[in-house]
């Protein structure tokens, strides 16, 4: 009986623990940094959320899915400028954190489009958004709205996206 | 003095690729393939439906330079970046911005009707229009513009539009100055669209 109570002690604990570890904004192995939206345009459909994803661990990673309550189906993209031509596409196979490296979403890049969005993204509100990864599992992090005009969240340097070369 | 050497090389290098690629890019498309330039190739006869819901026809545009800029309305990221953009150099033209026409075409004309355009655009400068029109009437005024737009499928039943991505700046007669293409630098942009609301833009 008593390795069962004890047992039932460490479950009732990481139970407990769990609410407060989902609500982080990563697990031991991966880190979600700096996510933010961008506000939407009028009657806008779709939105797009930028983020950091800093692989902690030393094996490769890969989000299997997101979600959020503000759209009805959340992927990630790729989207690029070529010979002129704007190309967005899912990434096929899901996009791979490197071990001990991150990838960055941002304007002109990866992105995790919403699709059908529920109503437009204003400035200054928050919504919860939740990273299912291969290997880390769930986390759920909020994610801040910015101006339209904003290049990226207002903690990283912004000047940065302009200087790099196309 | 060899290390400076190889970053003065390879800074040489870079900058002669760029300028070959902006010249492939954006030369090229005007100019086609012979250097000649081809200035009838861009442009020609539309009747479309503004975001008003008024006919318009390229008749509509003349006698006023303006921008032409192709995309839709459920593109997440490259098409608000553009209309925001023009919307901010817009602005910053002054009163010189009155002398142009500023039209945004949707390539999606199955999703983006008279409505959802109209308040789609009320979030960017309101001199801004809105056409669409039926599928084969957009084909139409991609294909005298030498647009490029193709619908992508998605897994989920859906899709994204491929197109585009360059504003293109016209003169009062039609007849193409430049283009401004994704993420010019604000100087840049400005500059072009100084020369386009100009007497006579030198192309």
């Amino acid at each position: 009986m008593r390795p069962y109570s004890k047992f039932a002690v460490v479950s009732v604990m990481i139970a407990a623990a769990f609410p407060a570890f989902a609500q982080g904004t990563g697990s031991s192995t991966m880190a979600v940094e700096q996510p933010w939206a961008r506000a939407t345009p009028a009657g806008a459909k779709t939105g797009a959320v930028y983020m950091t994803l800093d692989n902690k661990s030393g094996t490769a990673d890969r989000p299997t899915g997101v979600s959020s309550d503000v759209a009805d189906k959340l992927q990630i993209h790729e989207m690029k400028v070529e010979n002129g031509v704007m190309k967005m596409r899912e990434i096929a196979g899901g996009l791979s954190i490197p071990a001990s490296g991150s990838v960055v979403l941002k304007p002109g890049s990866y992105h995790v489009m919403l699709i059908g969005l529920k109503k437009p993204l204003t400035v200054g509100e928050k919504f919860p958004l939740t990273l299912t990864f291969e290997k880390a599992g769930n986390i759920s992090v909020t994610v801040p709205v910015q101006a339209m005009g904003a290049t990226q969240d207002k903690g990283g340097m912004g000047k940065m996206d302009k200087m790099e070369m196309k | 003095m060899r290390a400076r050497q190889w970053i003065m090389a390879a800074l040489a290098g870079l900058f002669s690729f760029t300028a070959a690629a902006l010249v492939i890019l954006y030369v090229v498309p005007f100019r086609g393939v012979s250097g000649a330039p081809t200035t009838t190739s861009i442009g020609g006869p539309f009747t479309l439906v503004d975001d008003t819901g008024a006919t318009v026809t390229e008749k509509t545009l003349a006698g006023k330079p303006y921008t032409m800029y192709f995309g839709y309305t459920f593109c997440p990221d490259v098409c608000p970046t553009t209309l925001l953009d023009l919307s901010r150099w817009i602005k910053k033209l002054g009163p010189d911005a009155d002398r142009l026409n500023y039209v945004f075409v949707t390539v999606d004309p199955e999703r983006d009707t008279v409505e959802s355009l109209h308040t789609y655009l009320s979030s960017f400068d309101k001199r801004i229009r809105g056409y669409t029109g039926t599928p084969a009437e957009i084909a139409q005024i991609a294909k005298e513009y030498r647009v490029y737009y193709r619908k992508v499928p998605t897994d989920d039943g859906g899709y994204t539009m491929d197109h585009s991505a360059v504003i293109y700046l016209m003169g009062p007669d039609d007849k193409p100055i430049t283009v401004i293409p994704y993420q010019e630098d604000d100087a840049s942009a400005i500059a072009k669209l100084k020369n386009l609301a100009a007497p006579t833009p030198t192309s």
